[in-house]
């Protein structure tokens, strides 16, 4: 007979009762809601009906396939432009010569470190026509007729948002990168300059293949990031994610069906399909991180 | 190793690209905090321009702190953070101890559960959670925020602290249970104070996201007494959208609290994340 060692499940209980509470079971339980509609008196279970709307009923499908093609291309923005932009900067700043690394590097972590709301509201006084910071500075350069109201012009405005979105978050895969790269042994780098292997070249072939593992890291962590964003579109261009719904994404439009907005009534168990169906996205793309790229990724023993 | 010293112009161009690059991480927050202290003509006239003693003005910070009530939504949002990373601290370590500290059955299945909440996202279950908190009585409570952040946290902070807290010698645990101390006083006397560097890392990486969360405090908490810094700005300045003076004042009065914090946890943060302690 084994003993009850209490203190074990004093340690573990608060961590495991309020996760539980809070976090994994709320999670399956709008994942359950989502089976169900609202009915005359309470609700009454409708299996994946919910669901059925909201990929094929023209109403819903428009707005849903609309909001995962802005969010995919959100994503695409991210990994084209901020990850190699935070990967540039870390291989400058981990140059074992260069002064002033430290201030560089706490400089441009400082927009990560600032709020959706900040950011957003920044950015749209600066691109703003009626300030004219944004237009007085390309005519400084001659290049006054590039300018246009880009948040509020339905083809740039999403590829605004989301470089004003790398704007802010470039300090991580930075942070991280610089960290892996730190890690990379003298003696390897020194044995490639002896076989004549210095500046980029080894930079392409020595360090890339080392941080390998660490973009994998970055990737699956905007992917999560951007798959669960609300917080700077609602900021920047409200609930209705204007103009058009040009700037909606998944986040965004749960947001909206679930609470509602103008004339539409909010829609809790819409609201958890739309849920349900980000937490399906999530999952595959972890999924696909972990056993597909991570398992089969070459780890070098250094 | 050697090129830039050999090589002058090598190290200027990277100078140059890092320059370039924090002038434009930076200039957004420059403008906004320069034109605060500024007049609504000379904002308009001159952007760039530093507030000098003709254009210098505090009109939009009367505004601010006569018509938002900011120092409640500054006081809110400490007692969130505050109260969250606590329980961060305090439960994570705890369930952290267990883990490293004793085998027992479902230990490994234990901490793979705690572990799955690193990458899926709390606000899926956001429905639920309102829901939750309507029946409860928590929502509009800064306590349905507290629960919140705490769940979120969790994960990552036990599977922090657990990795330093195998690092901790057995020797010194089994001198004191020699001693006849007990397991409480052996993790809070003995094994706390070791993993304080792990713990502030935790805490640094915490607190960023929660001091600026809006999802949350939008759809628990909305109500005029229970408002966060982050949602209180939002709404301000979405009632203010003209008023140029209160909107710039207000954004650099969200602005100035983070920076203040940063340029005293910058070195933990970055410590942290270079430690490698996010593998």
């Amino acid at each position: 007979m084994t003993r009850i060692r209490w203190h074990i499940v004093v340690f573990l209980a608060p961590a495991v009762i309020v996760y539980t509470a809070v976090m994994v079971f709320p999670l399956f339980n709008t994942l359950r809601l989502a089976l169900y509609a609202r009915a005359e008196e309470g609700r009454v279970f409708v299996g994946l009906d919910n669901f059925r709307t909201l990929f094929f009923d023209p109403v819903w499908a428009d707005q849903f396939w609309n909001a995962l093609g802005n969010n995919f291309w959100f994503f695409l923005v991210h990994m084209l432009v901020q990850n190699p932009i935070g990967i540039a900067l870390a291989a400058l700043l981990s140059h074992p010569r260069l002064r002033f690394a430290a201030l560089y590097r706490s400089a441009i972590f400082i927009p990560t470190i600032l709020s959706f709301v900040i950011v957003g509201f920044a950015w749209k006084l600066i691109l703003s026509p009626i300030w004219g910071i944004a237009p007085s500075m390309l005519d400084a350069v001659g290049l006054k007729a590039l300018f246009a109201p880009w948040l509020g012009r339905e083809e740039y405005a999403l590829t605004t948002l989301a470089l004003i979105s790398v704007w802010q978050f470039v300090g991580i895969p930075m942070m991280l990168i610089y960290a892996a790269l730190l890690s990379i042994p003298d003696e390897i780098l020194e044995a490639g300059e002896v076989d004549g292997i210095t500046g980029l070249a080894a930079f392409w072939k020595i360090k890339l293949p080392l941080i390998l593992p660490s973009i994998g890291i970055i990737s699956i962590l905007t992917f999560v990031g951007n798959f669960n964003a609300f917080d700077l579109i609602y900021a920047a261009q409200g609930a209705l994610a204007g103009p058009d719904f040009s700037t909606d994404i998944l986040g965004t439009f749960m947001y909206r069906t679930f609470f509602g907005f103008q004339l539409q009534l909010g829609d809790p168990h819409m609201g958890s399909a739309i849920a349900g169906a980000m937490f399906a996205i999530i999952l595959v793309g972890v999924c696909l991180y972990l056993f597909g790229i991570q398992s089969r990724m070459r780890r070098y023993q250094l | 190793m050697s090129s830039a010293r050999r090589n002058p112009l090598n190290a200027a161009a990277m100078h140059g690209a890092l320059i370039l690059y924090t002038l434009i991480a930076l200039f957004p927050v420059f403008v906004i905090l320069i034109n605060s202290f500024k007049e609504r003509r000379a904002i308009f006239r001159e952007p760039l321009a530093l507030p000098d003693g003709e254009s210098f003005s505090l009109i939009g910070y009367q505004t601010v702190l006569k018509q938002g009530d900011f120092l409640l939504y500054f006081q809110n949002s400490m007692i969130v953070t505050v109260g969250s990373l606590f329980f961060i601290l305090l439960f994570g370590a705890m369930a952290a101890y267990a883990l490293s500290e004793y085998r027992f059955r479902g230990s490994l299945l234990m901490g793979l559960y705690l572990a799955l909440g690193i990458m899926i996202p709390i606000r899926i279950g956001t429905v639920a959670i309102l829901e939750m908190m309507v029946a409860t009585g928590l929502v509009n409570t800064l306590w349905a925020l507290i629960l919140v952040y705490t769940a979120q946290g969790l994960p990552l902070a036990v599977f922090i602290l657990s990795e330093f807290m195998r690092q901790v010698s057995d020797d010194l645990k089994n001198a004191g249970r020699i001693d006849g101390l007990s397991e409480y006083t052996i993790f809070f006397r003995l094994v706390l104070p070791l993993v304080r560097p792990a713990m502030a890392t935790v805490a640094v990486f915490n607190m960023i996201p929660i001091w600026n969360d809006l999802w949350f405090p939008l759809i628990l908490a909305p109500s005029e007494e229970t408002k966060t810094l982050t949602l209180g700005s939002q709404v301000f300045i979405g009632q203010f959208v003209t008023d140029w003076n209160a909107v710039l004042s207000a954004l650099s009065m969200a602005i100035l609290p983070v920076l203040v914090l940063y340029v005293i946890f910058s070195r933990q943060l970055i410590r942290g994340i270079t430690s490698g302690a996010v593998k």
